[in-house]
């Protein structure tokens, strides 16, 4: 209860141009992210604390941070 | 984060790059940075090689983050489209296949081996340096110098791509990235 309404980042994966590098897998602090099917990444979004550092490694650019309900 | 002995491969990147300046024939070992990703796609239907042991990603994420040698701007929007990454993959397949129709010709011996390397596909500097003749035939160092070509005009463009853009913007547009991912739609495709 005491978490109602209160908003949260986490990684969002753009599953049409990500190209399963797995650069994000490295850096992720949290082990929240893998590589499903060698096709693309996918993010644990409960295991995922929104730090960025996939967002900010990833080469493609294609993770961004979104606010979601806690 | 703990580090792993594969997180040391770019040193053999760096040492097979170095090694082509001495004798060519160093460039047949490149052909495993071909067969292991293919393996990996088509027999486990990953890409574990870019993901894990791609020393080649590692040199330009130490060479870009490390040594702080890259911009960190985003790729631009076309570079990571479908149409230019099969299009760079369709463009890579066929100059490769070039170079072997050039080694074909001189085992057949209807061409002379050249002891040059092509940068860029357009560039051609001499090299006979590294080649001081084999017991082997010529056919067998003009494959090494193609392969070499490919090999040091794919980093080259990684390095202008980690100056410019992200450290490994190489795998956005890489060939064998493309392809295996390609394998792996295909394979979960027949799957699904």
């Amino acid at each position: 209860m005491a978490l109602k309404g209160k908003k949260r980042c986490v990684a969002v994966v753009d599953q049409k141009t990500c190209v399963a590098c797995g650069c994000c897998v490295k850096v992720c602090p949290c082990q929240a992210i893998r590589i499903v099917q060698g096709v693309v990444a996918q993010i644990a979004g409960e295991a995922c604390v929104g730090c960025g550092r996939c967002a900010q490694e990833c080469p493609a650019s294609v993770i961004e941070l979104r606010e979601v309900q806690a | 984060m703990k580090k792993h002995w594969y997180d040391y491969l770019w040193i053999a990147s760096l040492l097979y790059l170095l090694l082509g300046f001495f004798n060519i024939l160093f460039a047949w070992l490149g052909l495993l940075c071909f067969f292991i990703p293919l393996v990996f796609s088509v027999a486990r239907g990953s890409k574990g090689y870019c993901n894990r042991y791609c020393g080649r990603g590692q040199l330009f994420g130490l060479l870009g983050g490390g040594f702080g040698l890259s911009r960190r701007k985003n790729v631009p929007q076309w570079m990571k489209s479908h149409y230019f990454r099969y299009g760079f993959l369709a463009f890579f397949l066929i100059m490769f296949f070039l170079m072997l129709w050039n080694t074909y010709l001189v085992f057949a011996g209807a061409q002379d081996l050249k002891q040059t390397v092509t940068l860029l596909w357009s560039f051609r500097l001499p090299w006979n340096w590294a080649y001081q003749g084999t017991l082997f035939h010529p056919g067998v160092a003009q494959f090494a110098f193609g392969f070499y070509s490919i090999m040091l005009t794919s980093t080259i463009l990684g390095l202008i791509t980690m100056l410019l853009f992200k450290p490994r913007s190489w795998c956005v547009y890489c060939p064998m990235g493309t392809m295996t991912q390609l394998i792996c739609k295909a394979r979960r495709g027949n799957r699904a």
